[in-house]
């Protein structure tokens, strides 16, 4: 009985502590092995940025992880919920958002339906066959999140016509949307220029303390910035974790990242 | 405001272009100008194709799915009036009220459409178009063997729109203004839906599904429904051809046709609403005029060439055509007076310079 309940309780505190758990996440391509035995846990509000070359299974994780792609193998928890069996509309409806390397955007639409889409997609009235009147609270949330990324300007510009800076800005709003848990960006800082890189630095840092997140990042600079923690990959393992100091003091990480820089 | 973004023939369809109320008066005094043959023959018929066309361009143009079973829809729903309704063959023929069948058969055959989308959605592109290919065949098939239910090869005859307020309305103006009320209601449902959190998700799931499934839709589900939207479309115009035709048989739902309201759709376009209806009014002068130039076996090899020209000179149909056609005209008026105005500046500024 008193296990029981121990038990029971240490679920419950682990479901308050923990936004992300992976118990022996393995994912297969064919022969493939594109990510094994993947073993992480994220706590709530913990901003972490996740490293390693180009194939090393960054994306593979998150797609796991919001069930873009399921897993082979292994069990996903979010928010102390197993998620593993459930689509990613219902993971992402639960409070975890994500960015994606290569844009994934609307571009017959414009930027504020965009915005407005993703506002709507985890609120009630995704069927409403009546046109959003402007006081409707999903476009409200839109034109503040357009404000955030600093797109206020391209309201109703068609999203094929943005430059691909802006089209990131575009890709993070999406991420925004609603009350987002738990955000996985993945690369927004590629082909962005030094200005619109700290304008990002800027979006990351000023977002609320519950918001946590993972970054996938290969710039340094812009990682150790917006993360407390450090998850180093490397052919679809985990690597190495740590604080920043730890990671960019390692001898391994260094030799790793000045071997790869040669080749 | 709501401009959409159509571009041009989309601005000359909002609420504010006076074109709106052309066409609109056009279609309003049509009958009073027109002989019975022109009102009901063509003008009746073409509504009623356009709305089915209608059906596909909603799916195709705003959901990216192609389905080749929406007349199949339609023919069901005119199966059901004769089922449910009143025939004169003798077989089935419930007598139940007219608009309790309408409705009965416009509601069966849309959520037969959500079935038919529930067993396609999850393909893409040719395999959708294959996929309903394939139930549409099995359905003409179907109705062809069955006889309890369909009356075989034979099918109904003597479906008969209603008497309502002492006037019979398969009589040529009256059933125009019915298949002209049809047709606006359904034209205005999907361009205003076309801006509703339903029709913009829908274009976002044509763009880009796996965004908006991270986005947290049901792309499955969304999809199911549209299909059931355009199936309600294309039903309600189903029960207008039936009553248009007085018969149906499975010579109504057999290949040919499914693919004429393909050709239609796509002879007008499948970017804005407006284009089937244009489609369709081409396709039936063609259906009723190229017959007397050329023998019916020619007709359609001339549709055939005529939709091949389009397909290759204008992916947006007749629409597009119209667009390009009017951007040249705008640009060549727009660009003469500046050109003007640049060269007197340039010359100015020279006279300036020298002086
Ligand atoms: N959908 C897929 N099909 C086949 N192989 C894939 C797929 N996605 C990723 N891979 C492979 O898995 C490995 C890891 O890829 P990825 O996770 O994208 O790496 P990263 O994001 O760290 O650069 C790569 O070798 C890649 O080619
Ligand atoms: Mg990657």
């Amino acid at each position: 009985m008193a296990g029981l309940q121990a038990s029971a309780l240490s679920k419950l505190q682990s479901a308050g502590r923990y936004a992300l758990e992976l118990e022996s996440v393995s994912c297969h391509f064919g022969a493939l092995v594109a990510m094994a035995d993947i073993n992480l846990t994220v706590e709530s509000g913990e901003r972490r940025a996740v490293l390693g070359s180009n194939g090393a299974g960054k994306t593979t994780l998150f797609n796991a992880i919001t069930g873009d792609f399921s897993p082979t193998a292994g069990r996903v928890r979010l928010f102390g919920e197993d998620v593993t069996d459930l689509p990613s509309h219902e993971r992402i409806r639960r409070g975890l958002r994500r960015t994606y390397q290569i844009s994934l955007l609307f571009h017959g639409l414009k930027v504020i339906d965009n915005v407005f889409l993703a506002c709507r997609g985890i609120s009630r009235g995704r069927f409403s066959l009546r046109r959003p009147v402007s006081d409707d609270s999903a476009m409200e949330s839109a034109e503040n999140l357009i404000e955030v990324v600093h797109l206020t300007d391209e309201r109703d510009r068609l999203v094929a016509n943005l430059s691909h800076g802006q089209q990131r800005q575009l890709e993070i709003a999406l991420a925004l949307a609603g009350a987002p848990r738990l955000i996985l960006f993945d690369e927004p800082a590629a082909g962005l220029s030094p200005t619109e890189r700290s304008v990002l630095v800027e979006i990351l840092q000023s977002m609320p303390e519950h918001i946590g997140y993972i970054i996938i990042e290969h710039d340094m600079d812009v990682a150790l910035q917006v993360a407390q923690s450090v998850t180093m990959m490397h052919n679809g393992r985990i690597f190495k974790e740590g604080n920043p100091e730890e990671i960019e003091n390692d001898v391994e990480v260094q030799q790793l990242y000045l071997g790869s820089g040669h080749v | 405001m709501m401009k959409g973004q159509h571009s041009i023939f989309g601005h000359f369809f909002t609420n504010d272009s006076p074109s709106l109320w052309i066409v609109a008066a056009v279609l309003l005094i049509y009958p009073a100008i027109s002989s019975d043959f022109f009102t009901f023959q063509i003008g009746a018929y073409s509504l009623i194709l356009g709305t089915i066309s209608l059906s596909l361009m909603m799916l195709a143009g705003y959901g990216g799915m192609v389905s080749l079973a929406q007349l199949t829809v339609a023919g069901l729903a005119g199966y059901l009036m004769a089922i449910f309704g009143e025939n004169s063959v003798g077989v089935m023929g419930f007598g139940w009220p007219w608009w309790i069948t309408s409705i009965w058969a416009i509601l069966l055959a849309a959520l037969f459409s959500a079935f038919i989308g529930t067993i396609s959605v999850r393909t893409e592109g040719i395999y959708t178009i294959m996929i309903t290919l394939a139930i549409a065949v099995a359905f003409y098939f179907f109705v062809r063997q069955n006889y309890v239910l369909f009356n075989g090869w034979t099918g109904y005859a003597g479906i008969e729109p209603p008497t309502i307020l002492g006037i019979y309305w398969r009589n040529p103006i009256p059933f125009y203004y019915l298949s002209l009320v049809v047709a606006a209601f359904c034209y205005w449902a999907v361009v205003y839906c076309s801006r509703s959190t339903f029709g913009l998700a829908l274009q976002a799931i044509r763009d880009n599904p796996r965004r908006m499934q991270s986005l947290g839709y049901n792309i499955v589900l969304h999809r199911v429904i549209a299909y059931f939207l355009s199936g309600f479309i294309a039903a309600t115009a189903g029960v207008l051809l039936v009553w248009f035709n007085g018969r149906i048989s499975p010579g109504s739902v057999s290949v040919g046709v499914i693919i004429d309201i393909l050709v239609i759709a796509v002879l007008g376009g499948l970017r804005h609403p407006i284009g089937p209806f244009i489609g369709a009014i081409v396709f039936v002068l063609l259906e009723n005029f190229a017959i007397d130039l050329i023998d019916r076996e020619r007709f359609n090899t001339v549709i055939g060439l005529v939709f091949l020209l389009i397909v290759l000179y204008s992916p947006d149909g007749l629409l597009g055509l119209w667009k390009k056609l009017w951007t040249r005209l705008i640009d060549s008026r727009k660009i003469r007076p500046n050109e003007i105005g640049n060269e007197l500046r340039t010359k100015s500024a020279d006279s300036i310079e020298t002086s």
